[in-house]
Parts: C-alpha cells; structure tokens; sequence
C-alpha cells in the first residue's frame, strides 16, 4: 500500500481560489470594456491591450530577473491591475505614457512591497496619480465620445468632463442652474464649440467625456452585482461610500442649489461608481472587518466630496482612496469584528 | 428556520452511507481497549494478565473527578496490558483480551424490549451513568456524570440534545435517530431528570427531514422535549454555535454552557444513557460510519470497543488502492492516522478514507487579504491575524485576540483562496498560549 499522508484538519477544501477571485473581478469589468469599445472605439482597445500586456509584462520580468521567485503571471491579478489602469486613463493617451502607467503601478506599488497580497495601495491607482501628477496635459485632455456605428463626424475631438467644465464654470462666478441650461462657449482645436453637460440618462449610460472605464454608471453597476453575488466584495464599502457621497452632497445641495450641484450628478459623473465598485473594493488594501469596511467607504466618500467641492481637482476618487489605504492598516486595528460571546447574552 | 448567525461554512455532505441501515459488525479475535478514552485523567486497570472478562465487566475505573470507568466489549483472556499507539498517534496504555465467545455480564438486560417507565432518582441516574462510563459520543468524549453535575451558583434550565451531525460524510447519529428514536427520546428524558430541568430542545439540520419529522412524531408522548430543524451550516454541531441556533443565547468567551442554562448532549450519548440506566449495560460499544468515495460499502456498524479500524473496513469493501488519507472522525474536524490498526474508541464517530486526488492541499500563496477567513469564523476571531501571531511567535499578542477562542472548526482554512495553513498555525498557537498561561500560575 501507499504511504498515508499525515496533516492537520481540515482535510478538505471549498473551490475558492486567487484565480477564481480575480478572472471573477475579469469578468465582472466585461460590461464597462464593452462601453468603452462602444464609445472610444479603436482607441479603447489599444489602451487596454498595451495597459495589460504591459502590466503583465512588468510582473513576469520582476518575478524573473529581480526576484527570482515563483512566477504568478497566470493567477490573473496583473490583468486586473491592467484593465484597471485603462479604465482610469483617457482614450487617446500616448503609448508610452501608459507603459511609464503600467510599469509604476506594478514595478513601485505592487512588487517592491512583495507582489499581491502585501501592496498597502491600490496599484492602478497610484499608476494613475503618477500619471495625473507627471502628465497633466496628456492626462486630462478627453476624447468627446463617439459611438460605434453612429457615423456622425464630431465637430471637436476632445472636450471637457462634466465634473471639469462645472468647476471651472462655477469657479468663474455662474450658477449651476446657468450652466446646465445654457452650457459654454469654450474654443477647442481653434474652433468655437459650445459644450453642454449630458443629461442624467445619457450620464448613466456613459455618453461623456472622461476616463476609459468610467464613463458609464450601468455597465459598472451590472458588474458590480456580478461580484456582489460572487462573494467578491462585500456590500459595506459600496454602500457605505455611496451613502456618505449622497448624504454629504445632498446637504451641500440643500444649503445652496446655486453653488453646489444635486447628489445625483456626484453619483453619476466622474469615476464615482468605478471606484466605489472595483478599487475602494480591492481586498489587499482595504481594512477587512465590516465594521473597518464601513468606516473605510465613510472616509472614502468624505474625502471625495470634500475635493470634488473645494479641492484643485474636479475629481477627487482616486486620491480619497488612496488617503483610505494608508489608514487601512490603522483601522483593522481599531475596529475588530464582533467576537462571539463578547457580552453575556441569555 | 433556526441557524447561527456568525460565520459558518458549507461544505458538500457527501452521506454517502445516509441509506445504509446500522449492521452488528462481527465480533473480532482481539481488542485492544486503551484505558484513556476520554478527556481527562487516564483510567486505572482493575485486570490482570491471565483474567478471564465478560462483556460489560469493568477493567480499567476513572478515579479522578474528570475520567470515566472503561469496560470490557468482549468475553476472553486478558493478554496483556501495553502501550498501544491510538488515533492520537501518542503511545497510550491499553488492555489487550483474546476474544473467547461473547459471555455477557449477567446484570445486562439483553432483551430488545423498550423500557419506558425510569425508575432511579436524580442522584441513583448520575451515579448510573458514571458507573457505566458512559461519555460524550459526539467527539470530544468529555464524561457525562461531570456535565449532569451544576457547578454551585450556576443554574441549568435547558437540555439540548444535538442530533445536527453537521460533518460531512458522518451518518452514525442519522441513523440511530433513526433506528433507536424512541430510545433516544427516553435517554432525553432521563437526562432531563438528571440534569433536574423540565425543557428540552434536540435540533436537528434540515438535510434530515425523516429524522426531524420521526422524532416530532416520537417526541408528542414525552413530555417538555420539543424538535427544531436547523439550516444546515457547518459548525452547528458546536456546542457554541447550536445553543445559539436554539436559543440565541451567548456563552461567553473561556466560560461552559451552563453559563447560560444549558447542557448539551449527542443524540448519540442520549441512547448510550437510556441503555446504561434502564437496561445496567455500560458503554462498549457504538455506531462507527465508515466511509470514502472509492469505498464499496460505505456503510453504518455498530463496534465494540477497542475493534481495529481495518475490520471496519474490510467488512466495508475492504481499503481501496487509491487511499491517501485515513481520518478518524470526520473531513472537518477529524485526525487524520498514520496507520489503519487504530482501535475505535468512546469518541470515533468515524473512519473516512480520503483518496490520493483529494489528499494533497493546495500550493500555498501570499494571502490577499480577502477577509473571507474572518466572515466565516463562527467565533467572530481573526484567523489571519491568529495564525500571523503564531508564525511570528508573538504568543501574548495571539492571547489578546481570543486565540483560545478558537474551537479548531477548520473553517477558515477551508475558505482561504490562498490555501494558507492558517488553522496549523492556529493551533501552534493555542498551545504555546495554554503553556503561557500555565506557566503565570506558577509564579
């Protein structure tokens, strides 16, 4: 007979895995990469090819040439990194500045602290910081959507998000009321255009300017749900992230409509819903009790509403996050889960 | 329906043995009846090389307040007293008979008649049952006589008996409910009047709707004992965890059930307690499941005590070539053995072969902090951070989190995607923090 093995219990294991986790995460971003192939066509699909195939590359060289270590490439976590980083950068970045993107998200904020698992940020998102802080030109010029098959020719190629043009308008002295109903006269290209902000459906459905992934509130909900009923995220987070940016907005809103713009244009415009769903969500660096998870989307959303409102940038998603993950580690240690028989219940 | 609410996992049943009536296994050539079978100290041989036993006659008596008394399971000659290496995989003093005949003692009632009407006091029934030996039979094989007695200042009001046999693989008490329901309900009773409480509540997991809906009908002639079907959540069987199920009562951290009122008993002590008082017939035998996926028979017998494991699986098939693994108990909790010639004992609810496929765990990967080990820890502990400490030898920082918390459910480890060794560690650490702890009471 053969040798029996001898080990500790427990003696079987549930189907879970890194791998099933992360192509789940794959999977669940297919709804906003069809988006943004629909809307950004050709250039969508660069972006996020180089952004992969860089980020993987980046990995595999690492684990090879510096490390020497076992290789990962195939658990699924740099294509996420990948994709991530193209949702967060505009459609018509130069190739270059996108691997200069891959190689500061997975060279500096993933393997210099040791690969997945030990990053205190969420790569992507520092990749996409980096890239805002270093390029600012390149990284804020957005392409104007242009559907697939919709064979209109645009009068400009690129125009502002509707977070951008809102602050820089009501920063010049309009009202909002002024700027949803009569738009403004900006010159793109040599050419005078007046740019008007979508309305809420189209804002939903993704038919403005911005980022490559974060353009469309539907395809990251459906997505979202996908994970949620997957176990790949918890709810805490989202919901706590959502409520805070609503509840914070909503009294802006009611102290002065002029000034500040209604809760639901927050939740709509910008990378609001890619960030509450698919980076304040990342499990390695957010705090992993329910309690730290609602205490994490609590700050996340403050800190987003307080930049959007008053800070130097019209978006303030990816740096609200970032703030979050260096106080992840400060949480779990404040905010334990509730230990059974913690007080005597008869 | 009725469950706990913290954590908890799922496992695939896998009762593969569910439809497999409970059979006499043959009485072997030899036993081998270590004389330390339950928690506690080690009993005291009473026998000597050359004497000639009954069945049931004592051989080994629990002289400290925590040990129970052992009994012969067979009629023969006591070949020698021996260490043994048992399902612990320590050496253990056992006593060796050569089985001649099945010569029962003559105070055992042997007939299948069921006797209803209880007759013995509150005290005459504890004195009964630790004179039988009887102990936990759902693993733990804690004595039984020691739970009926309510340390002073505490008050019990409640009897749970647990029929939720929530590991995968395990049918013996599924098919004692089954088969000896009504005996059941009378070791129910008996406890009750042991215990001195009027109320008592057996829950039962919803994968066994026969058994909850036989046991309602059974239990409508006796009187204070009610039926609950759980939903089926690994590890209900917990004593922690089922209390809480059926009452929504805490017991608080490092403290026993009658804390809050309860006791709880296995559905399978509850018989061994109705034959030890109402039929004088100590404990020597019980139901084994034997079972695994490339077994032939999987398959439910009723064992004397002290049989090799590899009779119970030879009458089920015999062991299959593809054997990797052999666990006493069950897939969860169960240990697992470095040889088949291990004799069932008070407290093996099973044998499950586990085949080389699904013997070796999974590579282990850098943990990517998915909290999954956290939502399903059924003690609201920190696996992670558990295990973590312990790698790191930062035992007093593990003492702080509750690591003695932790009841070794194994659900955590089942969860991890990273296939991390977390309760290894885990259980590293609860002993290092257990030496600790002993250690300060010294000084």
């Amino acid at each position: 007979m053969n040798l029996l093995t001898v080990s500790g219990s427990p003696h079987i294991h549930g189907d879970n895995s890194i791998k099933k986790i992360m192509y789940g995460v794959v999977f669940a971003m297919i709804p906003a990469i069809l988006v943004s192939i629909y809307f950004f066509g050709l250039d969508a699909v660069k972006v996020l090819l180089i952004s992969v195939i860089a980020c993987m590359f980046f990995e595999w060289a690492i684990q090879k040439y510096l490390i020497k270590g076992p290789l990962t490439i195939n658990d699924g976590s740099a294509m996420v990194t990948g994709i991530l980083l193209a949702f967060n950068v505009p459609g018509n970045l130069p190739v270059w500045i996108i691997i200069i993107g891959a190689f500061v998200s997975i060279g500096i904020a993933k393997m210099s602290f040791g690969g997945l698992g030990k990053n205190p940020f969420n790569p992507a998102l520092v990749g996409r910081v980096f890239l805002l802080i270093s390029f600012p030109v390149q990284m804020t010029s957005w392409p104007k959507p242009n559907p697939l098959f919709a064979g209109k020719v645009l009068d400009a190629i690129t125009g502002p998000t509707p977070l951008g043009n809102l602050k820089g308008e009501l920063r010049g002295g309009r009202t909002v009321q002024d700027i949803l109903e009569h738009g403004t006269k900006m010159i793109v290209d040599g050419k005078e255009v007046l740019y008007k902000i979508p309305d809420y459906v189209q804002e939903l459905l993704g038919n403005m300017g911005g980022s490559l992934g974060e353009i469309s509130a539907v395809a990251l909900i459906i997505g979202a749900i996908y994970m949620l009923c997957r176990r790949i995220i918890t709810w805490q987070i989202p919901v706590a992230y959502l409520g805070s940016v609503i509840v914070f907005t909503g009294i802006l809103w009611l102290i002065d409509p002029n000034i500040y713009i209604n809760p639901l244009f927050h939740l709509v415009t910008g990378g609001l819903m890619l960030g509450v769903f698919f980076m304040a969500t990342d499990m390695v660096s957010t705090p992993m009790s329910p309690k730290g998870q609602l205490i994490f989307g609590l700050g996340c959303g403050v800190i987003t509403v307080i930049i959007r409102v008053w800070g130097a940038y019209p978006e303030g998603v990816s740096f609200a996050i970032l703030i979050m993950n260096a106080f992840a580690p400060l949480i779990n240690k404040g905010f334990k889960p509730k230990r059974f028989g913690e007080t005597l219940k008869i | 329906m009725k469950t706990f609410k913290l954590g908890g996992v799922h496992p695939a049943e896998n009762k593969l043995s569910n439809n497999s009536p409970i059979q006499v296994l043959p009485i072997p050539k030899q036993v081998f009846i270590p004389v330390s079978q339950s928690l506690g100290a080690p009993s005291k041989p009473v026998v000597n090389k050359g004497d000639q036993v009954k069945v049931g006659q004592l051989i080994a008596k629990g002289e400290a307040f925590i040990s129970s008394n052992i009994h012969s399971s067979v009629s023969g000659k006591v070949l020698k007293i021996d260490n043994i290496t048992d399902q612990t995989d320590y050496p253990k003093q056992a006593i060796f008979i050569n089985v001649e005949g099945d010569e029962w003692d003559e105070n055992i009632d042997k007939s299948d008649k069921v006797k209803r009407e209880i007759t013995l006091s509150k005290d005459e029934i504890i004195r009964k049952i630790h004179e039988m030996g009887i102990v936990g039979l759902g693993g733990a094989a804690f004595p039984s006589h020691v739970k009926l007695m309510v340390p002073k200042g505490k008050k019990a009001n409640l009897l749970i008996i647990n029929g939720v046999e929530c590991e995968p693989y395990l049918t013996s008490d599924y098919r004692l409910m089954l088969e000896k329901g009504e005996e059941i309900l009378i070791g129910t009773t008996i406890l009750m009047k042991g215990l001195g409480v009027n109320k008592a509540f057996i829950g039962i997991e919803n994968n066994k709707p026969d058994a909850i809906k036989h046991l309602t009908d059974l239990a409508k002639d006796f009187e204070g004992i009610e039926v609950f079907s759980l939903k089926v959540k690994y590890p209900q069987g917990g004593e922690k965890q089922l209390i809480k199920a059926l009452t929504n009562r805490e017991v608080p951290s490092g403290k026993l059930p009658v804390e809050v009122g309860c006791v709880v008993n296995n559905v399978g002590t509850a018989f061994a307690v109705y034959e030890a008082v109402q039929k004088n017939k100590p404990l020597f035998e019980r139901v084994v499941t034997v079972t695994g996926k490339s077994l032939k028979n999987p398959s439910n017998f009723l064992v004397r005590i002290g049989t090799h494991s590899s009779e119970l699986v030879e009458k089920a098939g015999g062991l299959p070539d593809d054997t990797g693994k052999i666990i006493s108990g069950g897939p969860m909790m169960g240990k697992a053995l470095n040889m088949i010639d291990v004799p069932i004992v008070k407290g093996s609810s099973g044998v499950l072969l586990i085949e080389d496929s699904e013997t070796e765990r999974m590579a282990v990967k850098n943990c990517i902090r998915c909290a999954n080990c956290i939502s399903v820890c059924p003690m609201g502990l920190e696996p992670v951070l558990l295990a973590q400490y312990s790698e790191k030898e930062m035992f007093e920082n593990a003492e702080k989190e509750h690591i003695l918390d932790c009841m070794e459910c194994g659900s955590c480890q089942y969860t991890c995607p990273s296939g991390r060794p977390l309760l290894d560690y885990i259980r590293l650490g609860k002993f290092k923090v257990g030496e600790i702890i002993r250690n300060r009471g010294k000084k």
